[in-house]
């Protein structure tokens, strides 16, 4: 389904992210949360160079209640660091840009605790492009989605596997940037092999919205990327990046680790082409 | 002599169904996570046929009355009352089977459950109470149980944990962040996200994802009813001055205060000074619901500090939130000292020892007589939602 006239009004970061799927490309979204090390900002620019198509930047929270083990501990250990929106947000600025759009991502306390307003405008000062809040689902989105898209930023809504197909429709609506497909019914957190929920919940995206569509949630390996390439139009990689970080992977190692999912998703979609 | 005008009676003060969207004002909601929300929309669906089915009705009514024991007396604090100068009525919820008010709200959600074809409890608990309302359910009715429970709160509810796993459920020691009520919650959310199609989730007080602070406070409500028609046979003026409750999560309270809203009875919730959610929280979510939540400068949740580990949480239920901004309800706090000081003197003046959560309303009704807040010659209604046992080792340190 092609809607010609959706692409043209969509933001930054969908046209960022539809041009480079329209080549063929298959999307990576590492994620990294915000203030982990002193120099986090340096992921960033590792991801970038590995060939990122997004990043996602998560702003700790106290209750994680949608994360497992690793980002709950990522959270934990960066709030014990001092780590903050403001600080977050001020570590950004000054940054050069990094040629891809930055997705923030965390709870609704957090952007309720600021205001709306004030939220998404802090996040459009420090270059930020696309919003994830995984509380909020669409039904309580309505105090958010204004207020984000005249701040210039894209509310990304989630859908899952127990997303009924009319409520799914909604979702694909009234999402921005891309649609975040949660791949099985859990928590975040590495996983042994890609749930058989993220080829069916994709499909049922796809009959409804032609907008970018990323699976995420235990995407962890080159293996499951090349995987979910399949039905998806790329991946999100939260704890398998965030478990190195915490085992004490620099932004090198990381580097490699991306290079490795990068390829993976290349060699995908040159043997679908 | 009882001046009554200073808390007017607001009209959506009266605790009937919440808005559209399960709102309590501005409150309330569902804020859960999209693969939660379709979970809550079979709960509410299921709770609104079942609560006008007269067969559910029935079903429940003949659980609380057989194997619950209602209804709990009230029972009126003869010795006590006459050195506070007040005429204090104890609702004794202690009393039930399971000693506290949780096995009304977890009987209620256990047979919603079976009807929705679960067959497994997942619980959330603090001081423990919920935690073996919900194992003594599940037994009952034939489900499995599983209860999330902070590594601390482990520690100090020994007793608690000993009877789930006799009762047959599953304990799963939370060890995050607080290990407390709070982390246990999470957890137990966590859990249920991916378990929807086999697990009910139980949760424990009006707290939570619409339709959960609703259900649970109607589920709640038989407190307040019940002692609405025992204050009206017992007191002359038919209805007491005060009524008054712990406040953790905020359900004894809800349940006690929806007996009495359509009335003059002035409303007060009494949490823990270091659990202050309605007294000191700021708007925010957590859990499924928008609130009143202990937060710092950066929007983080602070952890609660109480020594009645079911009043050791950051929030309270959107509900109460709603009753303070209307001043429908007060909310006041007191601290660990007067807790423990007040299950002491019910236990030296009535020969009731209360669970510390409880000995909470105490101390305010004997602060507040002493300080003239409580005028002399006041009734008030308390409700005693638990009772101590479970509190003896942490009392026999402090004593
Ligand atoms: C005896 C007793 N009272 C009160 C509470 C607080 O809960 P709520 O505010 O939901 O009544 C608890 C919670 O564990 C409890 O065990």
């Amino acid at each position: 389904m092609t809607n010609p006239t959706l692409a043209a009004g969509a933001g930054a970061v969908e046209r960022h992210l539809r041009s480079r799927r329209d080549t063929g490309r298959g999307l990576l979204m590492p994620y990294v949360t915000g203030g982990i090390t002193p120099g986090w900002t340096d992921y960033l620019r590792a991801f970038a160079a590995a060939g990122a198509d997004a990043i996602e930047l998560g702003l700790p929270f106290s209750d994680p209640t949608l994360d497992g083990v690793t980002i709950q501990q990522a959270s934990e250990t960066a709030l014990a660091r001092g780590a903050s929106t403001r600080r977050i947000l001020a570590d950004l600025s000054g940054m050069p840009d990094l040629g891809v759009p930055l997705v923030v991502s965390t709870y609704y306390n957090l952007v309720l605790h600021d205001g709306p307003e004030a939220f998404c405008a802090a996040l459009r000062r420090a270059g930020v492009g696309g919003l994830i809040v995984p509380d909020l689902p669409v039904n309580e989105a309505d105090e958010l989605t204004d207020v984000a898209a005249a701040a210039g930023i894209e509310l990304v809504l989630l859908a899952s596997p127990a997303t009924p197909q009319p409520r799914l429709a909604e979702i694909a609506c009234r999402s921005r940037g891309f649609v975040y497909a949660v791949s099985l019914m859990g928590t975040t957190g590495e996983r042994a092999a890609l749930a058989a929920s993220a080829a069916e919940l994709t499909e049922r995206i796809r009959r409804v919205t032609d907008r970018p569509v990323l699976l995420g949630f235990g995407v962890s390996t080159p293996d499951q990327a090349r995987e979910a390439r399949r039905h998806a139009d790329g991946v999100v990689v939260g704890a398998a990046v965030m478990r190195r970080v915490l085992d004490g992977a620099g932004p090198d190692d990381l580097r490699a680790f991306l290079a490795s999912l990068r390829q993976a998703l290349d060699q995908e979609c040159d043997r679908a082409r | 002599m009882r001046d009554m005008s200073p808390w007017p009676v607001p009209l959506d003060g009266t605790m009937g169904e919440p808005r559209e969207r399960g709102r309590f004002g501005e409150y309330g909601g569902r804020y859960a996570p999209e693969s939660l929300v379709e979970a809550c929309r079979e709960v509410d669906e299921a709770f609104r046929e079942a609560w006008v089915d007269p067969g559910f009705r029935g079903a429940l009514a003949r659980l609380l009355a057989v194997h619950a024991g209602r209804p709990t007396p009230l029972t009126p604090a003869g010795r006590l009352s006459e050195a506070l100068g007040v005429r204090l009525y104890l609702k004794r919820e202690d009393l039930t089977h399971t000693g506290s008010h949780k096995i009304n709200n977890v009987l209620g959600q256990a047979l919603l459950a079976t009807r929705m074809g679960r067959r497994r409890l997942i619980a959330e608990t603090g001081a423990g109470q919920h935690g073996v309302a919900t194992a003594t359910a599940a037994a009952l009715l034939g489900l499995e149980a599983t209860v999330f429970m902070g590594e601390r709160d482990i520690e100090r509810q020994a007793l608690n944990v000993f009877r789930m796993r006799m009762l047959g459920a599953e304990v799963v020691p939370v060890t995050t962040g607080s290990r407390t009520l709070k982390d246990a919650t999470s957890e137990a959310m966590r859990h249920w996200v991916g378990a929807t199609g086999d697990s009910h989730y139980c949760i424990g007080s009006v707290v939570g994802p619409d339709p959960y602070p609703w259900m649970v406070r109607e589920f709640q409500r038989i407190i307040g009813d019940e002692a609405r028609g025992q204050c009206a046979a017992e007191l002359r003026t038919g209805v007491p001055d005060y009524v008054v409750a712990c406040v953790g999560g905020g359900s004894n309270a809800a349940g006690t205060f929806a007996g009495f809203a359509d009335t003059p009875a002035r409303l007060v919730g009494v949490e823990a000074e270091g659990g202050a959610g309605a007294a000191r929280g700021r708007l925010g979510v957590l859990h499924g619901c928008r609130s009143l939540f202990l937060q710092d400068d950066d929007g983080q949740i602070t952890e609660a500090h109480s020594i009645a580990a079911g009043l050791d949480y950051p929030g309270v239920g959107p509900e109460h939130a709603h009753l303070r901004d209307l001043g429908r309800a007060r909310y006041v706090t007191v601290t660990d000292d007067e807790a423990a000081g007040a299950a002491v003197r019910l236990a030296r003046t009535e020969g009731i020892v209360p669970a510390l959560e409880s000995a909470h309303a105490l101390a305010w009704v004997i602060r507040a007589a002493g300080d003239g807040d409580l005028p002399s010659g006041s009734t008030v209604l308390m409700t005693l939602s638990g009772r101590g046992d479970k509190d003896v080792s942490t009392l026999k340190e402090l004593l």
